[in-house]
């Protein structure tokens, strides 16, 4: 048999790639989800290691340079704000509140909207249309507003801002993980392992759960930009973090009276939040060509 | 038909039920005691509270209180705004023309370019102009459209001096209140110039709220575009020789048009959110401020109130889209 084997050409001789190598291939083939990734990845160095890198401290107040434009020799590169904090240094500290949020915000919904899409995908009947019923009624709210209904009610803060957030993007992933729940009910392996007397819970996180993943993760790289955004938006209206936390809509929101002043107070976190949600939407993207089995040839 | 349109109206009202609830929960759901709220920092007696409350019906068991609330709903009484007294339901319409206008401007504005922008990236596909739209569409959809006001407000308004910083309308001018709608208002006017001044101050606000839609609306088209120019019929078309634009405009975009129809019917929901934000920036006197600084207040039957409302005008609309969607697709209309 080796003798055999040894006598095909070496250009023949074509190992199929593991899971990990195809995924890479087709996801590396979107030059624009590899620089999403790779922002991604340096905005979770940078708030991993943000006490290192920050040159001050966020909530220092240097009272004898007030709204300094950025320069390269001023000691303040992206500028100073109006009660003289370094927006560079807030930039960077806020990045780790933004990662923890988005974080936060996609543990809970995606846990939340997981169970109820795989009990309502088991079960059908009339818990699922409880449970479908319940997210249309939340689809039919404008996420926006049905978070600052919660967190008008529950106080502004940045937990109740995340909660309140978490809370309107369930619906997104009861309804794709019940889609594909159902979809996965009727195949065999999962009639298979019925019959070989696994209970409810098993078939529901063993068997399937893991062939319901593709779209749930694509969609959960989308709830990152998601939180963010209206996390920031919260912020913006007053309603998620409370000063002097420094958070970058918070900073914006601050920002708002100097539009007129001092540009740099309002650019710089309005661009770090674009490019944060640019950079994970373009990697939703990538993750939906290299994950999605109808789109790969 | 009518046998389709009866069946979607029979989803909508658990839906509605489902909201009423809601509302309902979001209410009792704030800490502390609602009359100590109303009476705010002056304190009550404990005999005025007591009449305040079963003025009010607190004292009812909550089921009680839900019927007597959805009874209330029914007749079109949202309660009084705790701050000006008013009825909820007489501030919003007062209020709504404004959103209204702001959001038809901007869904125009999204439609205007969106779709064009779409059709063309499709058609010439991998070309620069299909990159440079996918780009800026992708911006777009990640764009915190609060910053961008500040952005464009910073541009156009301070450094340009082209557009207004905020408002509706200039303040020498002195519109009668006959529409709510500040365009048409201002046309039925005497004032000279109140109609461009008008909308002069839509533009930027309209642009604003209009982004994420655009983006939206682009994407769509593009990718719809795309799957029906593949089709064999597109191809028959052009075997017969039938010149490109005919075979685009009439045969690809009427059928390409179908799912970009659903999904602007879904941008209402981003408008009314969006339009809290823009609203906020450009200090436009319409219902997405009027929530916010209610919050601000807290004003809770304005808040109940207004969502309720929103809610609402959202699922009708939907069930609109759904309808015309039927009419317009008879797959759609037989589907079990």
């Amino acid at each position: 048999m080796s003798e055999v084997s040894n006598n095909v050409p070496a250009a023949l001789e074509l190992k199929p790639l593991s899971p990990l190598q195809e995924f890479w291939k087709y996801f590396s083939s979107n030059k624009g989800a590899v620089v999403g990734l790779v922002y991604i990845v340096a905005i979770i160095f940078i708030a991993v290691f943000a006490d290192f890198i920050a040159p001050y401290s966020p909530v220092e107040q240097f009272r004898d340079a007030l709204l300094q434009p950025p320069s390269w020799t001023g000691g303040y590169l992206l500028g100073t704000d109006a009660v003289g904090r370094d927006i560079l240094s807030r930039l960077i500290h806020g990045a780790r509140l933004s990662l923890f949020v988005g974080m936060l915000v996609v543990t809970l919904s995606l846990g939340m909207g997981i169970l109820l899409g795989l009990v309502a995908g088991y079960y059908r009947g009339r818990v699922e249309t409880v449970i479908m019923r319940l997210v249309d009624i939340m689809l039919a709210m404008p996420s926006l507003l049905l978070a600052i209904a919660i967190v008008a009610i529950m106080g502004p803060s940045i937990v109740n801002a995340s909660i309140s957030i978490a809370v309107v993007s369930i619906p997104h992933y009861v309804r794709l993980t019940r889609a594909s729940t159902m979809s996965e009910m009727s195949k065999d392996y999962v009639v298979a392992s019925r019959i070989a007397g696994a209970g409810p819970i098993r078939i529901m996180f063993n068997a399937v759960l893991p062939n319901c993943l593709a779209p749930l993760i694509v969609q959960a790289t989308l709830g990152f930009s998601n939180a963010i955004l209206d996390m920031a938006a919260l912020g913006f209206l007053g309603l998620g973090a409370q000063a002097p936390t420094p958070e970058w809509g918070t900073m914006l929101a601050d920002a708002r009276q100097y539009v007129q002043s001092a540009w740099w107070v309002v650019t710089f976190p309005g661009v770090t939040i674009l490019l944060t949600v640019l950079a994970f939407n373009l990697m939703g993207d990538g993750l939906r060509d290299a994950l999605d089995p109808k789109l790969k040839q | 038909m009518f046998q389709f349109i009866l069946k979607r109206l029979g989803t909508v009202i658990p839906t509605f039920i489902g909201i009423t609830l809601l509302t309902f929960t979001l209410i009792h759901m704030i800490p502390g005691d609602p009359i100590e709220i109303m009476a705010g920092e002056r304190g009550i007696s404990p005999e005025r509270h007591a009449i305040l409350s079963a003025e009010l019906g607190l004292d009812q068991p909550i089921w009680k209180q839900y019927f007597s609330y959805v009874g209330g709903i029914l007749q079109g009484d949202l309660g009084n705004s705790l701050v000006t007294k008013k009825p909820v339901v007489e501030e919003f319409f007062e209020l709504f023309p404004a959103t209204v206008e702001l959001a038809f401007l901007a869904a125009l504005f999204a439609i205007c370019v969106g779709l064009p922008a779409g059709i063309i990236a499709a058609v010439k596909r991998g070309s620069l102009f299909d990159h440079s739209v996918m780009g800026v569409s992708l911006t777009g959809y990640s764009m915190p459209i609060f910053w961008w006001a500040l952005l464009l407000m910073l541009v156009f308004s301070v450094n340009l001096g082209w557009t207004p910083v905020s408002g509706r309308i200039d303040v020498s001018l002195w519109i009668e209140h006959v529409t709510g709608f500040m365009l048409i208002d201002s046309l039925l006017s005497d004032e000279v110039g109140a109609f461009g001044s008008a909308l002069h101050h839509l533009i930027l606000p309209a642009i604003v709220l209009g982004t994420i839609p655009l983006a939206v609306i682009a994407r769509m088209t593009r990718s719809s575009m795309l799957e029906v120019l593949g089709e064999d019929y597109i191809r028959t078309a052009r075997a017969k020789g039938l010149a490109p634009w005919r075979v685009i405009v009439i045969h690809a975009l009427r059928n390409a048009l179908i799912p970009v129809i659903t999904v602007i019917g879904l941008q209402v929901g981003i408008l009314l959110s969006g339009a809290i934000l823009t609203e906020t920036i450009f200090a436009w006197p319409g219902i997405g401020k009027w929530l916010i600084e209610s919050i601000g207040r807290r004003d809770y039957p304005v808040v109940q109130g207004g969502i309720l409302i929103i809610a609402t005008l959202i699922i009708l609309v939907n069930l609109l889209v759904d309808i015309i969607y039927g009419v317009v697709n008879p797959r759609i209309r037989h589907a079990k």
